[in-house]
């Protein structure tokens, strides 16, 4: 039995929340049919400000300001580019030197970040980095050459903006066009909105953590488990969580009790339609442009071909499914056929909503949309807490440390193996096939330090773990794994050092860190010009973290230490360990971040500082 | 009715106290890195060299071909002169909540405050306890403690308590610990030390049972010891009295929950003998109901 189906939630009083809040926003639709109805903008009450368009060239003036949106039957502002949600679309050319005016006409200091991009460091848009950030009434020149091609995506670095709406997708096209690759594309941008204020969200995690979980297991769950599983297993089970004082029902900090999920800036009502003619190839540049959620995105009744992560090619991969993390951009050739119109279905990795949008031959078409599914819950073994056999593994520095998870006699996830396959640590020179993972050794900065609650015992790589909620679902999944770039390591030389960095935080506090340090209270990292190192990452909390290096390049490392797909942002599930190769070809200040907003405005983020 | 505007004066009053922010205080509570930190840097802690040359990389190596040699316009470009914040991780935060806030059978009232204010290592912490006993303000005291998070989930505080009632008022130099012990037990115990070398403790455990994701029943238990004994509050030595309760909310929100239970409270010992000869009850069970609220 398997602990997905054990402990997921058979009451419905979540779902019918999230239903509630899918027609909060369908009902203000109503008069135009959710089902079918063709969508018209001025329809009452409803009112988006134009999603974006397109603009292209190489000179391009954007100005940073507010609009008023209704999203959600409730009015509320945006922030937005030239007045819409999302910020139109960026069309470039690699090997051209695009001009960018900023203007900041909002009250607070604002900041474009061009995500993914290789640039010179102050045309980075990190406010305190790379620049000083475009004040009230300023005008900021980017200007700088263009030398990548592929799917990115740019937002503002400062505060909470990019959770107001402040992103847009970016499209380069290569010097020379891969004709024939596709017929059409669309850009597919998802976002998770909300009303609130994005401060007063983050004030609300600091005071109590669980504010929008409203998934925990209950007393009724407890009965059900007891009954499917027996009480002394129950016990045992419920035991090592709370020994551990952890939430299993814990996957994301902010939900849908807050969020509405947008699809190109409309909720899954609005319905979102991107056209074909039958028998094309559509190229779809998926963009995870949210602050906080993950999405798991499928189109029933279509294969799905992945073609480019990060932008940057793949050896085309054809699944029906992927998650993309936060901050990762998806290029998939879809060529859809035998029927009018095909959804295309994110839902949240935590389950608590979705966002929707249709491909079709004409606009007014929706295929029927699927149900959510089931609340995943998390296993001891997805936070690398292994299998209830790994006893040895005690690197542990305090008594209060929760491995009592390692006696649990919960049925252990049998999908651990799935991420057990490998060892962990390439460079230890065990090779390959020890199994499981070698003892992790944490840094001395999270001994007895009060903001790290929790350190993985045997993390491994989990490059071919679908990963929570999504394993033997009977659908071919993307993993990392099924990633490999089409070309081979551009720098060629092997790492002549490695960092390693551990994520921390506490759930209970709300603190995320690098090695339980946050962002002021560490030094930058330096990188000397030219170098070629490793960086290996060890997930030592129980959430999913997605790592951004900004103006070089993560060159993900197999299990094994070889170069196998080059990423801007690394995704790192709870109890992972990925390593990645970084040449350090831009000198300057850079940002360095976990890029789940509210975790990087918490304290997980570092300045990497590339010196001669 | 004037019993109900006096403790809604006292709870306004303690709700301005949780409320005003002590950035002297606060100040004192910047977070101190880690031990060990600071001395070795936190560049690299773990930096592990591969091959035993590479433990020197800050030497000057030939660039390869697919990093281009630096101009001065890229030097220009990579450290210009900048103001502003990159993320706010130290900004303040706060909770003040009254965790009860309520009507004891029909006619007395009870509340239970705490709140905090500091960053996530070094918290100002404000609690407020009290309740009439048959119309009469009969115990209600606040305390001021500092927090320092000493492990990863507790907090030693130090400060002061100040009794107001029973008897004339008090004050006490309070250390404690708090925080969350294992299976989600929310723990404070207090040892206070008065003046004539009195001394006394409270401990208080309370649990959240999920019946829903918005109802929540809460049990809780208090115990409170004197160490010496005090006639005229009535106090005895030892063990002086208990309170058991259970509460049901329903969380409207989070920061806002109805509720009602029941609680009972017992005297013990001597300081049950000492309210004995005086006349009043020994012990009380009390349905109760009220809001629990935060901000």
């Amino acid at each position: 039995m398997d602990s997905d189906s054990v402990f997921q939630e058979v009451s419905t009083s979540l779902s019918r929340r999230t239903f509630v809040r899918g027609l909060a926003a369908s009902g203000i639709l109503a008069g135009l049919g959710a089902h079918g109805a063709r969508l018209s903008a001025s329809s009452e009450g409803w009112r988006q400000p134009a999603t974006g368009g397109s603009l292209s060239g190489k000179d391009f003036d954007l100005t940073i300001g507010e609009t008023p949106v209704n999203l959600t039957g409730r009015p509320g502002v945006a922030m937005t580019v030239n007045g819409t949600l999302p910020a139109p679309t960026l069309r470039w050319r690699e090997g051209d030197i695009v001009t960018l005016r900023v203007t900041n006409r909002l009250r607070e200091t604002s900041s474009i970040h061009w995500h993914g991009i290789v640039l010179p460091a102050n045309m980075d848009g990190v406010p305190g980095l790379s620049f000083s950030g475009i004040g009230p009434g300023e005008t900021y020149v980017y200007r700088f050459a263009v030398r990548q091609s592929g799917t990115y995506w740019y937002h503002s670095h400062s505060g909470y903006q990019e959770q107001k709406g402040l992103y847009g997708a970016l499209v380069i096209d290569p010097r020379e066009p891969d004709a024939g690759s596709h017929d059409r594309e669309h850009v597919v941008l998802l976002t998770d909105w909300t009303d609130e204020d994005p401060a007063r969200i983050f004030s609300k995690l600091k005071k109590r953590s669980d504010y929008y979980n409203y998934r925990q297991r209950t007393i009724g769950d407890f009965v059900r488990d007891a009954r499917a599983n027996g009480l002394g297993l129950t016990l045992a089970e419920r035991a090592a969580w709370g020994g551990m004082r952890m939430n299993p029902s814990d996957l994301a900090d902010v939900t849908g009790a807050t969020y509405t999920y947008l699809m190109n800036g409309a909720p899954p009502a609005a319905n979102w339609t991107g056209l074909y003619q039958p028998g094309e190839r559509v190229r779809l540049r998926f963009v995870n442009g949210s602050a906080m959620t993950y999405f798991d995105v499928r189109i029933p009744g279509m294969k799905m071909t992945i073609v480019a992560a990060d932008g940057q090619p793949v050896h085309p991969i054809t699944v029906d499914e992927f998650r993309i993390a936060v901050a990762e951009t998806i290029d998939a050739i879809v060529t859809p056929g035998g029927q009018d119109a095909f959804s295309i279905f994110a839902q949240a990795m935590d389950r608590t909503g979705y966002a929707a949008g249709t491909l079709a031959v004409r606009e007014g078409l929706q295929a029927s949309v699927p149900a959510l599914d089931p609340r995943p819950t998390l296993s001891m073994a997805d936070m690398g807490h292994g299998a209830g056999d790994h006893g040895g593994h005690t690197a542990a520095p305090e008594k209060s440390d929760p491995h009592a998870g390692h006696a649990t006699p919960k049925p252990a996830d049998p999908h651990a193996g799935h991420a057990m396959a490998k060892p962990a640590d390439p460079h230890v020179g065990h090779g390959a096939g020890a199994a499981p993972a070698a003892a992790v050794v944490h840094p001395a900065s999270e001994r007895g330090n009060p903001l790290v609650d929790m350190q993985t015992t045997s993390p491994t790589s989990r490059l071919a773990d679908p990963g929570i909620g999504l394993r033997d679902n009977g659908r071919r999944v993307l993993t990392y794994a099924d990633l490999t770039s089409t070309f081979a390591d551009p720098d060629g030389r092997d790492p002549g050092r490695t960092i390693e960095l551990h994520l921390t935080g506490h759930m209970g506090k709300f603190a995320w860190s690098f090695d339980g340090i946050k962002f002021s209270d560490a030094a930058p990292l330096r990188l000397v010009y030219g170098e070629r190192l490793r960086v290996v990452l060890v997930n030592d909390t129980m959430m999913t973290h997605p790592i951004h290096l900004h103006g070089m390049w993560s060159d993900v490392e197999d299990d094994d230490g070889r170069f196998k797909v080059r990423k801007h942002t690394v995704d790192m599930p709870p109890g992972s360990r990925r390593s990645y190769r970084v040449t350090a070809d831009a000198l300057g200040r850079w940002a360095y971040h976990c890029h789940m907003l509210y975790h990087m405005e918490a304290g997980m983020f570092r300045e990497v500082r590339v010196e001669e | 009715m004037t019993r109900l505007t006096r403790t809604g004066a006292g709870a306004i009053v303690l709700a301005l106290l949780l409320l005003t922010p002590v950035p002297a205080l606060a100040q004192a509570a910047k977070p101190a890195a880690p031990p060990g930190e600071h001395q070795h840097g936190s560049a690299e802690p773990q930096a592990k060299p591969v091959e035993p040359a590479a433990g020197h990389h800050h030497h000057r190596q030939p660039l390869p071909a697919n990093v281009p040699p630096l101009t001065e316009e890229d030097r220009k470009a990579a450290f210009p002169d900048v103001r502003g914040h990159a993320v706010h991780d130290s900004a303040i935060h706060y909770v003040a909540m009254f965790d009860r806030f309520e009507w004891q059978a029909d006619k007395d009232v009870g509340w239970d405050s705490s709140g905090w204010i500091g960053r996530d290592r070094n918290r100002m912490w404000l609690r407020s306890e009290g309740r009439t006993e048959d119309g009469r303000l009969d115990d209600a005291d606040v305390h001021v403690l500092y927090g320092h998070a000493f492990a990863r989930w507790w907090d030693v505080v130090g400060g002061i308590r100040q009794d107001f009632r029973p008897g004339p008022a008090q004050t006490w130099a309070a250390i404690g610990i708090q925080g969350l012990a294992p299976y989600w037990f929310d723990v404070e115990a207090t040892a206070y030390v008065g003046a004539g070398g009195r001394t006394a403790a409270r401990v208080e455990v309370e649990y959240d049972l999920l019946l829903t994701n918005r109802a929540v029943l809460q049990p809780l238990v208090e115990i409170n010891f004197a160490g010496k004994r005090d006639p005229e509050r009535g106090i005895g030595a030892g063990v002086t009295n208990a309170d058991l309760g259970f509460r049901v909310r329903y969380e409207l929100r989070r920061e806002i929950a109805p509720y009602a239970g029941i609680a009972w409270s017992w005297k013990i010992g001597e300081t049950a003998d000492f309210a004995r000869s005086a006349g009043h009850d020994v012990s009380g069970v009390k349905l109760v109901a009220g809001v629990r609220w935060w901000l």
